[in-house]
């Protein structure tokens, strides 16, 4: 038995299927980014001033990052388009570049993440902070590349353009506290790691799909092209909201 | 909404974006702190901007004939 409405449109929502369940999904995507994305403006308005993280992240690597999702939504249309124009080789091509992007996506956002997970606070008994990431670990000592300061205020705002980072010797005695820059640092650390991770979930789900149709999935082309060509639409419309997510999550997490 | 429609909104969502961080760059440059990858950040971006303008021009008319819904 056939399935019906996998090529041409549902009489009454003038749609085939899988376009409406993509839209339906989607939907149910928005709320939950959505409400992700008032979380992190209700807690960022309702921090204590001058205790929000300001420069913390990475721009020319955010930047980046985001030039690669454009591409790839760029190249992923492409695709779509090659099939419309019965081009299944373009399709390949276009498609090989997208999964490519996505895989540069991740690769960046693993260094960053690395670069989170590497770099320490540490609450001396003195009461200073010592901030940095550690080059070098002894029994008695650990040396940081990064500064002491004396009020934890200080560490917030990076956007300072004129911090000076050295290597600084911390003997273990003096260390009452340390603690990575992990999701459990404080509310910042904890919405960026959700956000964007919840974001990066959502890549590696895309780039599974569309390594499947460009794969094994494409074999559906010498059977049932239409149906092939909106298997990739539906893909495509997935693709473009996970990178529309990121051109809101670029400029709230990195530059604002 | 079919994905041309939805690639156009991406775009333009991707034009603002582009043309803000110029601003953003451009203003950092001009305030006393300004650094010269303030001016690469927001001459880059503007230029993005514009390229992005060009594209979306471009994948207008090569997919004229395909439908918005």
């Amino acid at each position: 038995m056939d399935i019906p409405y996998t090529v041409e449109a549902r009489p009454d929502t003038g749609l085939y299927n899988a376009k409406v369940g993509i839209w339906l999904f989607l939907a149910s995507e928005v709320m939950l980014f959505g409400a992700l994305f008032s979380a992190y403006i209700l807690l960022r308005v309702g921090a204590p001033a001058g205790y929000w993280p300001e420069g913390w992240l990475n721009v020319p690597l955010g930047t980046l990052n985001t030039m690669v999702l454009i591409t790839s939504s760029i190249t992923t249309v492409m695709a779509w388009a090659s099939l419309k124009m019965h081009q299944f080789g373009r399709f390949k091509l276009f498609h090989a570049i997208t999964l490519l992007m996505a895989l540069t996506f991740l690769s960046i956002k693993s260094y960053e993440y690395h670069d989170k997970f590497t770099h320490f606070e540490i609450l001396l008994k003195d009461g200073r902070f010592a901030d940095g990431h550690i080059i070098e670990r002894a029994p008695d000592h650990i040396v940081i590349h990064g500064r002491i300061v004396n009020d934890e205020k200080a560490l917030y705002n990076l956007h300072e353009k004129h911090i000076q980072l050295k290597e600084v010797t911390i003997q273990r005695s003096q260390i009452k506290s340390m603690e990575r820059y992990g999701p459990w640092h404080n509310t910042y650390c904890a919405l960026y790691f959700t956000l964007t991770g919840l974001h990066a979930l959502h890549v590696i789900g895309g780039a599974i799909v569309i390594g499947f149709l460009w794969g094994p999935g494409s074999k559906l082309w010498e059977t049932d092209p239409e149906r092939f060509t909106n298997r990739v639409e539906v893909s495509g419309l997935f693709w473009h909201f996970v990178d529309l997510v990121w051109i809101f999550l670029f400029p709230v997490l990195y530059l604002l | 909404m079919s994905l041309k429609a939805f690639h156009l909104i991406f775009i333009t969502a991707a034009i603002t974006l582009a043309f803000g961080c110029g601003i953003w760059g451009l203003w950092d440059f001009w305030s006393p702190d300004g650094r010269g990858w303030d001016l690469l950040f927001g001459l880059g971006s503007i230029a993005a901007g514009v390229g992005l303008i060009i594209y979306e021009r471009y994948f207008l008319k090569k997919l004229k004939n395909e439908s918005y819904l």
